[in-house]
């Protein structure tokens, strides 16, 4: 053993001797082998503390040597490659790594929050809930927050990138173990699809923990296994992967790490999510090895057999110098016969069953191994590292072992997380004291270690076989320094405690305890926990039952399950026809509705409230152009399309003529106003309907929903054209001029075409639909052509109307004329429960004769109350206060709301619409506004505060 | 109707697909759930009783289940699905315009 790295063997190992590694932890630096994890080199450095306990900061040290390890959580990187509670076993060594321990104030190594261990009497479980209580939480609810945890979360950007790609296959085989590795290759020779996933780097899973010597016939069926596969042209393998989940229906979820690099300034590619569509799946996800339960059982060098065992043989280090082994299993005995050939001392073999004469235990007599029989456990010695190990033989007064490390096994658990998340039940086995595979979907099968079975390679006996009663309960003060759960520091008198307030279900003591409930979802403590319980409320394992095990498997970062999705892709952009021609007038764009929209066009040295004021004022006094395209625009067409729309509106449309519009309400089946917009008849059996912008797509499903389902025999076709036409608004009291001086065969004079009416003919050397709508309550018109004709339009009118002072309006500016006009926003000034009455439509739609959709809820006893929620207007009783939407109005209790406000140029002050409880009677009366602490008064007035008769729109 | 496949043959692969009767097996992705099937929309002198179960009572079943479906992103077209609610096996597809298939019913569970 070398003077750095003292705990590296010599010989032997799978790493590459030939490329040294420089590394570092807390600041100091290391050195290991390419090949190492980050656990493996710390522990051939003799680095015993690797991180402090969540709860009581007990000084802790790697424990496993794979995907189950609760201790050694270790956070990476820096600033957005900040890596928090990644696990050191897992965590490939590359050069110049710079890896700190968690949790842990000042170090690792000195922790002053240890002293929450010398209280932990007074931190039982649920100790935190019961603060809440008593006796005020405010004053150490902080301190409690930041005393206990994991790693820190980053805040910087992500600067790497991810993505998801799917997959499909005939075969999924989980876990590249010995049992994997031969059913990937049976499934492969009848031809078809197979994938292996694989967690680890390599392939070959309990193989890679036996001693690697170039005859061991293990090795070789290992490479030849794996060269074969590699071969095979319908094989995929995929290292490096982690399958997460199993969902229904053969897709199964698979995380592959394509990078651990945390360094460069290049982004890289770091994960890949992966989702499969299989037909078959076969899980050869392996066993977990259970800790034992023995006071003190968390000190650093405690750890378990199987992975003292993988040190050794896989990467070449000795744990420590002096391994005392505890077990109730042959298997362990393996790990006592590796260590003494590599020349470990191990200091005794301290076996709980009365007998064990398999090989194992034969061949460890006969290498002169030290066995204790029927010996359990008192408790491992130590403060901050085990130094002995005490164990109570039978007949005979407590022994002390000396020794550095223990190597526990309590038995295996099968890994079956994946088969539960497929809907597989599981069953207790008496014979191996662990839950295996019961019944489960005919497409999924497990088998290896998974199942139970020891594989059939050569040189690999059973490992697992029948104990007798192993897993000791401790008891008394032994008990609270006993741990079930490392990760989130549960102890067995947690689990006394838990049961003896009556928190006896499985799922119960689960959440009490939170034992099984951290980011290890208790691979290393369900076992022994289920037991525990069993035997302390009196019931059999069966009868105790087990917790649900949901995806993911282990962690997933947000990143992998976004792959890609973030910033500028979290939403596809959608772009105006006119996009760039907005932003070269000047437009200050912002979403709305899903569509990036001008929301004004401030000049040069004005504030967006002055560039609205000033567009306001422009198309009331003389003429302004509004991109309008999003608007919902839906064609329907055909014999029966006049007699379809009067179902579909609260209103009539089949009386209109050809050339005519006419605003209309459309209900839902309970009366409630789902989208208003204009319906014009652009022929006999042609009609325009228009939407909102933001029900665009939700009309137009819904029409063809009811044409399919209800009304099939109808003859109609409905057409969805929002995008295909752009829409032009041009509005004030000079847009007939601007429109007269372009090129145009449409008589635009009020008579020949008065509000609320459709033409269609040229203008400006375009085909279009001309419509005489109005959202500002100017003259208005609405021109629609289509979508790559609207910025030449757009520049022609622009061009027209410079000699009118024309200038371009905003989402903000419509929406301050339209307030002022009282024209309502469906979803703004009416909400779940509005119907047309309560928005003044009542007495059009009672007229209506025929059936639509709502008509029978209109006339339901809720519907005809008179104390209904009713659209008014609101305006500010003094000038300066600003109403806010949203802000309530105010008698005893809440009378109403204030639905949408603004400042209004033209009446020069704050104005708004609102719901108000019998609001139209209550017109003239002055109503409190309140609104998140201040309040102003407001005057009830009508909706309509400008141009009540409607002079100007009809111009 | 196409006829449900034998349980034999009833591979993981196509339960979360669903086969458009117009466009094939399709991925459950493109496709909109739209509810219970075969709800009759009242006449318009019914009781208040009947329109409000028609506006708000469903059936609430614990096996196969008569769904809407629409292929939302492929053809547009709503059809009928009958699904069993526990196993989400596709008992049945079958358009708007065919009969509802006697493929059992799951017990009703309040």
């Amino acid at each position: 053993m070398s003077g750095s790295q003292p705990l590296r063997l010599a010989a032997g190992g799978r790493i590459d001797r030939g490329r040294p590694l420089g590394f570092a932890f807390d600041g100091r630096p290391y050195q290991g082998y390419a090949g190492d994890t980050l656990a493996s080199a710390l522990l051939a450095n003799g680095v015993r503390v690797v991180g402090r306990s969540f709860k009581f900061h007990r000084p802790r040290g790697v424990l496993s040597a794979g995907v189950e390890e609760s201790n050694a959580l270790v956070t990476i990187g820096e600033g957005g490659r900040l890596e928090p509670n990644v696990r050191a076993t897992l965590l490939p060594l590359s050069e110049g790594l710079r890896a700190r321990s968690q949790n842990a104030w000042p170090g690792v190594r000195f922790d002053l929050r240890r002293t929450a261990d010398l209280v932990h009497g007074m931190l039982p479980p649920a100790f935190y809930h019961k603060t809440f209580k008593w006796p005020g939480w405010h004053w150490y609810e902080a301190a409690i927050r930041r005393s206990a945890g994991l790693g820190p979360a980053r805040s910087d950007a992500d600067p790497d990138w991810y993505d998801a790609c799917n997959g499909t296959c005939d075969i999924l085989v989980v876990g590249g173990g010995p049992a994997g590795l031969a059913a990937a290759l049976e499934a492969a020779e009848t031809g078809a699809r197979v994938w292996l996933i694989e967690q680890d780097r390599e392939f070959g899973g309990s193989v890679l923990q036996e001693a690697v010597g170039a005859a061991a016939e293990q090795n070789i069926w290992l490479v030849g296994i794996v060269s074969r596969l590699q071969s095979m042209p319908n094989v995929r393998l995929l290292p490096r992967t982690t399958c997460v989940g199993i969902y229904d229906h053969g897709v199964v979820a698979a995380v592959e790490r394509r990078s651990d690099a945390t360094d460069g300034a290049a982004p890289i590619l770091r994960e890949r999510y992966w989702r499969i569509r299989t037909r078959r799946i076969v899980l050869a996800t392996g066993a977990i090895e259970q800790p034992a339960l023995f006071a003190n059982n968390d000190l650093p060098g405690v750890m378990l057999a199987g992975a003292v065992r993988q040190y050794l043989n896989r990467y070449a280090v000795a744990c420590g110098r002096i391994v005392a082994v505890v077990t109730s299993d042959d298997g362990a005995y393996r790990t006592a016969l590796d260590l003494a050939a590599a020349g470990v001392t191990v200091a005794a073999i301290v076996d709980s069953r009365a007998s064990a004469n398999g090989d194992l235990p034969q061949l460890a007599r006969a290498r002169g191994l030290a066995i204790y029989r029927s010996t359990h456990v008192i408790r491992a010695e130590g403060r901050s590292r085990v130094r002995a190990l005490s164990v109570a033989p039978p007949d005979s007064s407590p022994v002390r072992i000396r020794c550095d490390v223990v190597a526990m096994s309590s038995g295996w658990q099968p890994a079956l997380h994946l088969y539960c998340h497929a809907g597989g039940k599981l069953r207790y086995d008496e014979e191996r004291k662990c839950l295996l595979p019961k019944e489960g979907p005919e497409h999924v099968r497990v088998t290896g270690a998974a199942a139970g079975v020891a594989p059939s390679i050569p040189g690999v006996s059973e490992s697992v076989r029948g104990r007798t009663d192993t897993r000791r309960h401790p008891s008394g003060e032994a008990a609270s320094r006993s741990w079930v759960d490392f990760q989130h520091d549960v102890t067995v008198t947690d689990l006394e405690i838990a049961v003896r307030e009556n928190y006896v279900s499985v799922e119960h003591l689960k959440r009490y305890t939170t034992t099984g409930m951290s980011i290890d979802q208790g691979k290393t403590s369900n076992l022994n926990a289920l037991t525990l319980l069993a035997r302390l409320t009196d019931r059999s394992i069966p009868e105790t039952g087990t917790t649900t095990f949901r995806p993911p498997f282990t962690p997933v970062t947000l990143g992998a399950i976004a792959a890609g999705r973030t910033g500028r892709f979290y939403r596809p952009t959608r772009e105006l026809p006119t996009h760039e021609l907005q932003v070269e007038l000047g437009a200050s764009v912002e979403e709305f509705g899903g569509w990036q929209r001008p929301i004004a066009y401030p000049r040069a040295g004005e504030g967006l409230d002055a560039a609205i004021e000033r567009e306001v004022r422009t198309v009331r006094s003389a003429v302004g152009v509004f991109e309008a395209s999003p608007l919902g625009k839906i064609l329907v067409r055909g014999p029966d399309a006049a007699q379809y729309l009067d179902r579909i509106y609260a209103n009539t449309m089949s009386s209109l003529a050809p050339g005519q519009s006419r605003y209309g309400l459309m209900l839902n089946e309970k009366g409630v106003i789902i989208d208003d917009g204009v319906c014009s008849r652009i022929g006999e059996q042609e009609f325009w309907v228009s939407t909102t912008s933001g029900g665009a797509v939700r009309i137009a499903n819904w029409l063809d929903e009811w044409l399919q389902c209800e009304w099939p025999t109808l003859r109609v076709v409905t057409t969805p054209v929002t995008s295909q036409w752009a829409t032009v608004t041009v509005a004030g009291p000079k847009a007939r001029a601007v429109l007269q001086a372009l090129a145009t065969d449409i008589d635009l004079s009020p008579q020949a075409f008065p509000h609320l009416s459709a033409r269609y003919g040229q203008l400006s050397g375009f085909e279009c639909h001309l419509f005489r709508v109005s959202f500002s309550g100017e003259l208005s018109y609405e021109i629609d052509l289509p979508a790559d004709g609207a910025e030449d339009l757009w520049r022609a009118i622009l061009a027209a109307g410079a000699e009118h002072g024309i200038a371009p309006f905003g989402i903000e500016a419509l929406m301050t004329m339209r307030i002022e006009k009282g024209f309502l926003h469906v979803g703004s000034d009416t909400d779940g429960a509005t119907v047309p009455d309560d928005v003044g439509f009542g007495a059009v739609v009672r007229k209506k004769q025929s059936d639509f959709i709502g008509r029978r809820s209109l006339s339901v006893a809720e519907n005809l109350r008179t104390d209904r929620m009713q659209f008014i207007g609101l305006r500010a009783v003094d000038e300066k206060r600003p109403l806010i939407a949203g802000a309530h109005l105010v008698d005893k209790t809440t009378a109403g709301y204030v639905t949408s406000a603004c400042h209004s140029p033209t009446l020069g002050r704050s104005i708004g619409l609102g719901l108000l409880r019998r609001g139209r009677a209550r017109i003239g009366e002055r109503v409190r506004v309140f609104d998140n602490g201040t309040e102003c008064v407001a005057e009830v007035v009508p909706p309509t505060q400008y141009d009540a008769e409607g002079a100007r729109l009809r111009g | 109707m196409r006829a449900p496949p034998p349980a034999s043959r009833i591979r993981p692969a196509d339960m979360l697909r669903i086969r458009c009767p117009w466009c094939g097996l399709r991925d459950e992705t493109e496709f909109a759930y739209g509810g219970e099937a075969h709800i009759e929309r009242p006449p318009d002198d019914s009781s208040d009783a009947a329109w409000a179960e028609y506006l708000y009572f469903r059936r609430n079943v614990k096996g196969i289940v008569f769904e809407r479906w629409q292929h939302a992103r492929g053809c547009r077209q709503w059809f009928n699905v009958a699904r069993d609610n526990v196993t989400h096996v596709i008992q049945a597809v079958y358009r708007n315009d065919e009969p509802k298939p006697p493929v059992g019913d799951g017990e009703e569970r309040l």
